[in-house]
């Protein structure tokens, strides 16, 4: 039986390895087809923001790698709304990951979920494993 | 490890992949390939293109299953199986493939 898997995303994506790491953890699990769902909170949502350049610190950029989630079933990035509001930040800053889904011909539908910090503490609950980055 | 193109020195990991992926040419492809005693084809030349677009838009290889998936919905159901893909490529669709497209070994390939 599959089990529901959080990757909590707190830290911007360069600059540490956290967000890397995450994401190649994620990659690697999603073989063994688990629930999986991701969470970006505090400056994690910097992780999906739009027009992330890395040419400046020499750094291979992995941002477009997140679009590529969706291939691997997974697609349910619960973003936090008041993390957002705290650095300026909107939905329409985030980059627009979509995946498609195979039940309904291959209908392209957005991953990114805005939500609450309360719904997010509800959302964290339901889990059975939770890893922290 | 290196690989001799055209009288170039092209420079190679320990397990044969590319050091360096911006060295890549169709020729280099080619002859790594001919050093497995395969000989590439039109078919092989889809899932090397396709591996290599793929690369480009999201900065990783790609997951066999991913690849099966989307090997099928490009090139069609009957192409979309890990037979299909066993049969161009035996040692792993992934890992070989995926070294003569002068990708890095797929995240999670073990």
């Amino acid at each position: 039986m599959s089990k529901k898997f959080m990757y909590v995303n707190r830290k911007a994506p360069y600059g540490t390895v956290y967000a890397l790491e995450s994401l190649e953890v994620v990659l690697i699990a999603a073989a063994f087809e688990q629930d999986v769902s991701l969470a970006f909170i505090d400056d994690g949502v910097y992780q999906i923001a739009k027009g992330q350049d890395t040419k400046g610190i020499g750094m291979k950029g992995f941002s477009a790698t997140y679009n590529a989630l969706g291939d691997y079933d997974v697609n349910k990035f619960y973003v936090e709304r008041e993390s957002l509001e705290e650095r300026g930040l909107t939905e329409d800053d985030l980059m627009p990951i979509v995946y498609e889904d195979e039940n309904d011909d291959w209908a392209e539908k957005p991953s990114v979920k805005i939500v609450s910090r309360a719904e997010m503490a509800q959302v964290l609950s339901e889990q059975d494993v939770t890893l922290s980055f | 490890m290196a690989l001799e193109v055209n009288g170039q020195s092209i420079a190679l990991d320990e397990e044969g992949y590319l050091e360096n992926l911006s060295d890549w040419t169709p020729e280099i492809a080619t002859a790594l390939a001919s050093g497995e005693d395969v000989e590439l084809g039109d078919e092989h030349w889809d899932i090397i293109n396709f591996l290599r677009e793929y690369y480009e838009e999201y900065q990783i290889a790609p997951a066999v299953r991913v690849l099966t998936k989307a090997v099928g919905k490009r090139l069609g159901k009957d192409k979309g199986n890990s037979k299909y893909l066993y049969s161009l490529f035996p040692y792993g669709p992934g890992k070989q493939a995926c070294k003569y497209a002068g990708l890095p070994k797929p995240t999670g390939c073990v």
